[in-house]
């Protein structure tokens, strides 16, 4: 092979007196699918951020085209040929497919934007990866997978030498994937570098000519596809044994907390039925999109049901409200933390007080005394790596973010406590912190739900597994008998 | 470990000038005003002088007390100066009732039409601008119509003494607002409502999910916003012994000025009752000090316009 067409190296960065990446190394050649694979908080984003001028590196030196870069925004590094494709999309929904793809750098008549040229233009870009669209379609009225093609297209007509792809398959079906895959062989063979980030080993051994392991914001290996496999790359991406993490113990009490009967609502939930008892961790597994988080949404007075029971400890209930929720004893730690889990430019303490102000009232007025002893024994107990309460929680890691909406959660002393991928965007020595305190939670008669995508947690963690699958809850699995090939056959649709 | 130590001593020393102009810089931008004023005018200095700033800021200070709670919230109160001149004309309007009477019923329809807004806003799910733009034209149509577009005179003596009498060396008005101010300020940093309307500044969804009744919150940040102007109304009326329809015009604005200046966030979540205290006088000393300087009228509005401007870019500077 000849020169690469990117090598950085010796790249780091810290973020408030974290180090997001400790002088990693990594290179890209022409026409190569080169895979980044990782734990979460392994520093994949960070990286990609780096490259594509979003972050600027502490050290290091990113040089492509045997030519030293310096980028001080997206926009320099999108004019030296490079295409980031984030795996939230970042399209803007409210105009033409068109519109999307020469954003920022529209054709213009005089002051006038040039409509026609633009849709030609994007129909030329949309045509070479085979993509039957009418560009002058609002994104909005676009699937996930079509987004992703869109964005596609717009590298392409941007000409881009090097597309990065993060996680680009997360809500992809799988006819959707292999389209996108054969979309990815074609760019290959144009002579597009491709870094391909993903949690998905299959698809990276599929895809990739070589894969690179990031842990804890450095390189552990990198090494082409052929010379290694799945078993060694898990072993490298966690760095330590996988029942080391889980460290399971079952709390399951004979007395049935929650019963859900026959709850339904529209296309989201249909006909849900359950129950789960004090001490146990229920585990809800399926795809994206199966109803997980709408049965959540559902539980915490966050959507209301058409039809269906809810009784908790045998009596029947109505959760019209989170409020009401939280009276009931029901908690919920969401998935989105930092839009609906936290207030994120406040300080932890008045983040871990803000459910139960009135156990920091006397009199009627609030105490700052008592409110940042409250927040100094959670930072204690749930070990919150942080200067003190005062720091504002936008500037803690993902974990440490996680305990402070764990915190305010456990404060209002919930009976039944909802975990929504509860370890998305958290390291892994905070996520076995994380399940040790489920498990403590549990062994005092708390009830948890914990829905997640990541099955190996799923199996891990729980005492029993629902898979849903449709709005539907597809099956039901003891501890015993789950494994990650049953699971995806419910959530899958094959059994 | 050398060079380590030593970044973080220049960091520690950034954030503490940071963080000392993001606390202090409005004081200090007080003080240097104040002291400019001094040197300016030989008038400015006087007791009468002070006092008579301290008369004239009360009217825009409590109106600024509800205002500083819409804009944490992330809201706006539009109608606070139509809602002024309708509780005025309702004090006069009710003044042969007696004093009580006629005190209870002003303030009272201030709270109303601040319900109104809260049930608009929240049941109504309209933004806090349109809403109370919409009902700052209709109040102020209401109060024209019922006026005649004249203005009426108050002449209940006890109400009258409301807006003249002392209390010791100080104005009765000017006792009113340092104990609105206070209550204010024990209200937002001391008491559950006040928290909550940071939190729904900050971040509506989390709100929620934190079991925040969010509904309620805004409906009474924007009665108390209606109850402020209400008591405005009554102290200005008192203050001039006549209500005119259009005496709550621009209020509105001043009192946002104010909150702005104190430090607030019009997208919410960050503001101080202190900083809206700063606010309040800061625009207090630079219309008097204008005023005793002989200032053109026209050229007071675009010092002012400069001043708010100026005070706000110092604001951001974090």
């Amino acid at each position: 092979m000849g020169a690469a067409l990117l090598t950085i190296s010796n790249i780091s960065k810290r973020f408030s007196g974290v180090q997001a990446l400790g002088g990693v190394d990594f290179n890209l050649y022409a026409g190569e699918v080169h895979a980044l694979v990782g734990e979460n908080g392994a520093g994949k984003s960070t990286l990609m951020k780096v490259i594509a001028g979003v972050h600027q590196p502490d050290t290091g030196r990113i040089v492509i085209d045997e030519k030293e870069v310096n980028f001080s925004n997206t926009d320099d590094s999108q004019k030296a040929g490079i295409s980031m494709i984030y795996q939230e999309l970042n399209l803007i929904n409210t105009i033409s497919i068109a519109g999307n793809i020469f954003l920022n750098r529209e054709f213009k008549h005089g002051i006038f934007l040039n409509e026609k040229r633009m849709n030609e233009e994007a129909k030329k870009s949309l045509d070479q990866i085979g993509v039957k669209l009418d560009p002058r379609v609002k994104v909005s009225r676009l699937s996930m997978a079509q987004k992703q093609l869109v964005e596609i297209a717009k590298a392409i007509s941007m000409e881009a030498k090097i597309i990065i792809m993060d996680e680009p398959t997360s809500s992809l079906t799988e006819g959707e994937k292999k389209y996108l895959f054969d979309i990815i062989a074609a760019l290959k063979k144009k002579g597009v570098g491709i870094i391909y980030i993903s949690h998905d080993l299959d698809d990276v051994f599929k895809l990739a000519d070589r894969i690179t392991v990031l842990r804890d914001g450095c390189t552990v290996t990198s090494s082409s596809t052929d010379s290694t496999n799945k078993a060694s790359v898990i072993n490298q991406m966690v760095g330590r044994e996988l029942n080391q993490i889980y460290d399971f113990q079952t709390n399951v009490k004979p007395k049935v907390l929650l019963e859900v009967d026959g709850l339904s609502n529209k296309e989201l939930l249909k006909d849900i039925s359950f129950s789960v008892r004090e001490g146990e961790i229920l585990g809800i597994a399926g795809l994206v999109g199966a109803g997980r988080t709408e049965l959540a949404y559902h539980l915490y007075g966050l959507m209301k049901p058409e039809v269906g029971m809810i009784k908790l400890r045998s009596k029947v209930v109505s959760i019209d409200s989170p409020s009401k929720a939280m009276s009931l004893g029901i908690g919920l730690v969401p998935e989105d933390r930092k839009d609906m889990g936290l207030f994120l430019n406040m300080p932890i303490q008045t983040n871990v007080s803000m459910s139960n102000l009135k156990s920091i009232r006397r009199g009627g007025l609030m105490h700052s005394k008592l409110e940042r002893n409250k927040a100094l024994q959670y930072i204690k107990d749930f070990k919150i790596r942080t200067s003190g309460p005062e720091k504002k929680v936008v500037e803690l890691s993902g974990g440490n973010q996680q305990k402070v909406v764990l915190a305010r959660t456990v404060d209002t002393k919930p009976q039944l406590l909802i975990f929504d991928e509860p370890t998305r965007g958290v390291d892994v020595g905070a996520k076995s912190e994380i399940y040790k305190l489920m498990y403590k939670l549990a062994s005092t008669g708390v009830a948890i739900i914990m829905i997640s995508s990541e099955l190996p947690e799923v199996l891990g963690v729980c005492d029993r597994i629902l898979v849903m699958r449709g709005g539907t809850i597809a099956g039901e699995l003891s501890r015993e008998e789950a494994n990650s090939e049953l699971v995806m056959q419910y959530a899958t649709g094959q059994k | 470990m050398n060079v380590v130590k030593m970044n973080n001593v220049e960091i520690q020393k950034k954030i503490s000038f940071t963080d000392f102009l993001s606390k202090y810089g409005l004081i200090v931008g007080f003080i240097i005003l104040f002291v400019v004023m001094a040197f300016l005018s030989p008038v400015f200095l006087t007791k009468v002088n002070l006092i008579n700033i301290l008369r004239q800021v009360a009217v825009n200070g409590i109106i600024s007390v509800g205002m500083t709670f819409a804009i944490i919230s992330a809201g706006i109160d539009l109608s606070v100066g139509a809602v002024l001149a309708f509780s005025g004309l309702i004090m006069v309007m009710t003044q042969g009732q007696g004093a009580v009477v006629a005190l209870l019923a002003a303030l009272l329809s201030g709270v109303l039409w601040g319900f109104v807004n809260g049930m608009f806003i929240t049941k109504g799910k309209v933004q806090p601008f349109v809403v109370t733009m919409a009902s700052m034209t209709l109040v102020q149509g209401v109060t024209l119509m019922v006026s005649g577009g004249h203005p009426i005179t108050l002449k209940n003596p006890t109400l009258l003494r409301l807006g003249s009498d002392y209390l010791g060396p100080i104005p009765i008005l000017v006792v009113v607002f340092a104990i609105v101010i206070i209550l204010g300020w024990v209200l937002l940093s001391k008491t559950s409502f006040g928290r909550y309307t940071y939190a729904i500044g900050t971040s509506e969804s989390a709100s929620k999910l934190a079991g925040i009744k969010i509904d309620r919150i805004k409906i009474l940040i924007y009665t108390l916003c209606g109850a402020m102007a209400a008591l405005a109304g009554v102290i200005l009326t008192s203050r001039l012994s006549s209500a005119s329809p259009i005496a709550g015009a621009g209020y509105e604005l001043d009192a946002i000025a104010a909150v702005a200046i104190g430090g607030a966030s019009l997208a919410g979540g960050e503001g101080k009752m202190v900083g809206t205290l700063f606010g309040v006088l800061i625009v207090g000393v630079i219309t008097n000090g204008l005023v005793l300087l002989d200032v053109n009228v026209y050229i007071q509005q675009i010092i002012k316009g400069i001043i708010i401007l100026v005070a706000v870019l110092i604001g951001n500077r974090k």
